[in-house]
């Protein structure tokens, strides 16, 4: 085999990597913004489940994360007379979304305590509601100064995405090792995947930049 | 006089162990223009801020157009207000701020009409006409899809102005409107706040170092000192007899 | 068996959750020194990389500014792949560990060299004016005025990857580097019981993780903010 041969099983092992950065970024920006604001609400049991997730996402290993949703959750759910064995592509998105979410939920509530204190007074004073004045005036705000983070965070879910090949999901790192193990060819496989992710991620850094314009075009009006 | 629209009954205001308001005893009738002056640390504009319900009493009572504002009716006793009574109160407040405070990521339009059309329920088309209106009447009708970034500081503050008044409140309150402006862009905000003061029915309460104009717009000027009112007047009475030995010091040194 | 330590599954969940603690622990050990193995190697990658970004000459900085980004845009889980196999491709036969080590220094060298470079670029530029006004080379000028100032900047990022570094011990597994989560897996797989084992990993990782960012706090709080002192 040629490495030319290599492309096409790589290519659809890469559509897997893509399918699953997209869909574990999305439900960790969810998560980010649920735990973020969470933290920072005055309800208490709200403020409890958001401290105790970003705590034990940011503080154990995505590895083990993976692994104990893959393998100990069924297990567990067994237990309690619950059906909770989770394929690898579902495992893969609930760990990598968990993961990155505990450490965007930081993010999230770094950016909207930075709003300054005078914003929440303005808004007080022509008697928004606390929710109204979350979503229409802190927020706003807030999101610009997310943005940059969140880019690196996006990256590094990327590369991330990678371990779910150890729990067989048939992911680009997943493919490679399959060639390898039949080509033994592992220089070749190997750069080429290295270099099918660093694409990736520029294009994901490209994208993100985007996006970032796009929330920040308010502060560029008129120059 | 009259009813008063706003009384201070006894009221304490405390940071930590820092006594800022020492009971005080305050009235203002409705549609009155009351001008409060006095040096930095005597609670003036913390008198702004209790009334809009931006800083809590730590004793006394303060009523607002006949109903108490820290406190709230329940079960026959008064028990410190809960937010559904804060916000109905607020309805008859309005405040302009010394930074003005605008929704940086807003257009003056948006500034404006935002507030009236998510809290006051007011349709979209209801909403962009009230703030149109109002921005016409500050004097910056073509400014009006400008950012504040792109705006003057005068410029912001009428934009605050017309903000707050797009709430319809009763009262006004106006903490230090120009101290943050360059002084050329002075002239523009009192301007507008005199027409306010001439053409309108709103009781305004105003905290100031622009001596002049408090003489020119008030009915009436109170004299705040470590956060009690020392001395109250008419602007003519007050700025060249005044009473008090505290009083003649501070207006030597301002004036 | 494992380290030559066996398990109790004979007397309930507790028994084995205590029995199995000994062998988490000698995995928890590894751990530690992966992780120290590979920020020593980060460390002084990074430094390399930070000098030749920033070397006057584009054809070195341009390369190197690239190869630094592709570092740390490729994952760790590939990185570590092309290591162990190609190194022994090429007749270069490493300890699974040291691969590990090196994998771990290549992706983090990336970080370390920014951390570096940010560290440095706080300096005010006055301290730079100064030791030039007094006629100091520029070498005794860096590491004595312009490196004790950076140290205090750099020392809390350097302390947070390390933690981060801690978090990516795990993948080592793959190279059968016996560090915890491994340990535990195995466990699992031999005993069919995953809770207990992945769990305690679990907790000692948020104990472990607790621990480590108490110490650098601690480090960085003990810090004279001005930078470190020259006698």
């Amino acid at each position: 085999m040629s490495w030319v041969d290599y492309l096409k099983p790589l290519s659809q092992g890469a559509w897997v990597t893509v399918q699953l950065a997209v869909f574990s970024t999305l439900l960790g920006g969810v998560l980010s913004f649920a735990a973020g604001i969470g933290k920072i609400s005055s309800n208490w049991a709200i403020r409890s489940v958001a401290i105790v997730y970003i705590e034990v996402f940011r503080g154990t290993s995505l590895l083990v994360q993976l692994f104990w949703l893959y393998f100990a959750l069924p297990i567990a759910g067994a237990a309690i007379g619950l059906d909770l064995r989770l394929p690898p592509v579902e495992a893969g998105v609930a760990a990598l979304g968990l993961n990155i979410g505990a450490y965007g939920a930081e993010v999230v509530r770094g950016a909207i305590q930075a709003v300054r204190p005078a914003q929440h007074e303005a808004a007080a004073a022509l008697n928004f509601t606390r929710r109204q004045a979350l979503w229409r005036v802190i927020l706003p705000q807030a999101i610009p100064e997310m943005m940059p983070s969140f880019g690196n965070l996006a990256v590094q879910n990327l590369k991330d995405t990678a371990l779910a090949s150890l729990i067989s999901l048939g992911d680009l790192s997943f493919r490679a090792e399959q060639i390898r193990n039949y080509t033994q060819d592992s220089t070749t496989v190997y750069t080429i995947i290295l270099f099918m992710y660093f694409g990736m991620a520029l294009v994901l850094t490209a994208l993100m930049r985007l996006l970032e314009r796009t929330v920040t075009r308010w502060q560029r009006a008129g120059s | 006089m009259t009813e008063p629209i706003i009384r201070f009954d006894k009221v304490v205001k405390r940071y930590g162990s820092l006594v800022v308001i020492n009971e005080l005893d305050f009235a203002v009738a409705p549609g009155e223009k009351v001008t409060i002056i006095g040096p930095s640390g005597s609670g003036k504009s913390t008198v702004l801020r209790i009334l809009m319900t931006l800083e809590k009493i730590q004793g006394g009572l303060i009523t607002v157009a006949g109903e108490p504002l820290w406190h709230e009716q329940k079960n026959g006793a008064l028990r410190p207000a809960g937010d559904a009574h804060l916000r109905k109160m607020r309805r008859t407040l309005g405040m302009v701020f010394q930074q003005f405070n605008l929704f940086p990521h807003m257009t003056a339009l948006r500034n404006v009409s935002e507030a009236p059309r998510q809290v006051l329920g007011l349709s979209k088309q209801d909403a962009r006409e009230r703030a149109e209106e109002l921005l016409k009447m500050v004097g910056l009708a073509d400014q009006m899809q400008k950012f504040p970034h792109q705006l003057s500081g005068g410029q912001q503050q009428r934009v605050g102005i017309a903000r707050a008044l797009a709430m319809r409140p009763r009262i006004m309150l106006f903490d230090e409107p120009t101290s943050a402006l360059d002084p050329e862009l002075v002239g523009e905000v009192l301007t507008v706040i005199r027409r306010l003061a001439e053409e309108h029915d709103l009781t305004m309460l105003l905290v100031t170092h622009e001596m002049r104009f408090a003489r020119e717009v008030s009915d009436r000027v109170c004299f705040f000192d470590r956060g009690r009112m020392c001395e109250e007047g008419k602007p003519e009475e007050l700025f060249t007899a005044p009473r008090e030995q505290r009083t003649r010091d501070f207006l030597r040194a301002v004036l | 068996m494992l380290f030559g330590l066996s398990w109790d599954t004979d007397h309930g969940e507790l028994a084995f959750a205590i029995s199995i603690l000994p062998i988490l622990l000698r995995g928890l050990l590894v751990t530690l020194e992966a992780s120290i193995a590979g920020f020593a190697v980060a460390l002084v990658l990074g430094l390399i990389f930070a000098i030749l970004k920033s070397a006057r000459s584009r054809w070195i900085s341009w390369p190197a500014i690239a190869i630094a980004e592709f570092c740390r845009d490729t994952p760790l889980l590939v990185q570590l792949f092309f290591l162990y196999y190609v190194l022994a491709d090429i007749g270069i036969i490493l300890p699974a560990f040291l691969t590990g080590a090196l994998a771990l220094g290549v992706q983090y060298s990336a970080y370390m060299a920014e951390v570096y470079r940010a560290g440095i670029e706080a300096v005010p530029k006055g301290q730079r004016e100064a030791a030039h006004a007094l006629d100091l080379t520029n070498a005794r000028t860096f590491t004595h005025v312009i490196l004790p100032q950076a140290v205090p900047r750099v020392v809390p990022a350097l302390g947070n990857y390390l933690v981060s570094i801690m978090k990516d011990v795990p993948v080592l597994s793959v190279v059968t580097v016996l560090e915890m989560l491994s340990v535990a897996k195995i466990i699992g797989d031999q005993t069919f019981d995953y809770i207990v084992p992945l769990s305690m990993v679990g907790g000692l990782y948020l104990l472990l993780t607790l621990v480590a960012s108490t110490i650098v706090r601690l480090i960085d709080v003990s810090l004279p903010k001005t930078g470190l002192p020259l006698r």
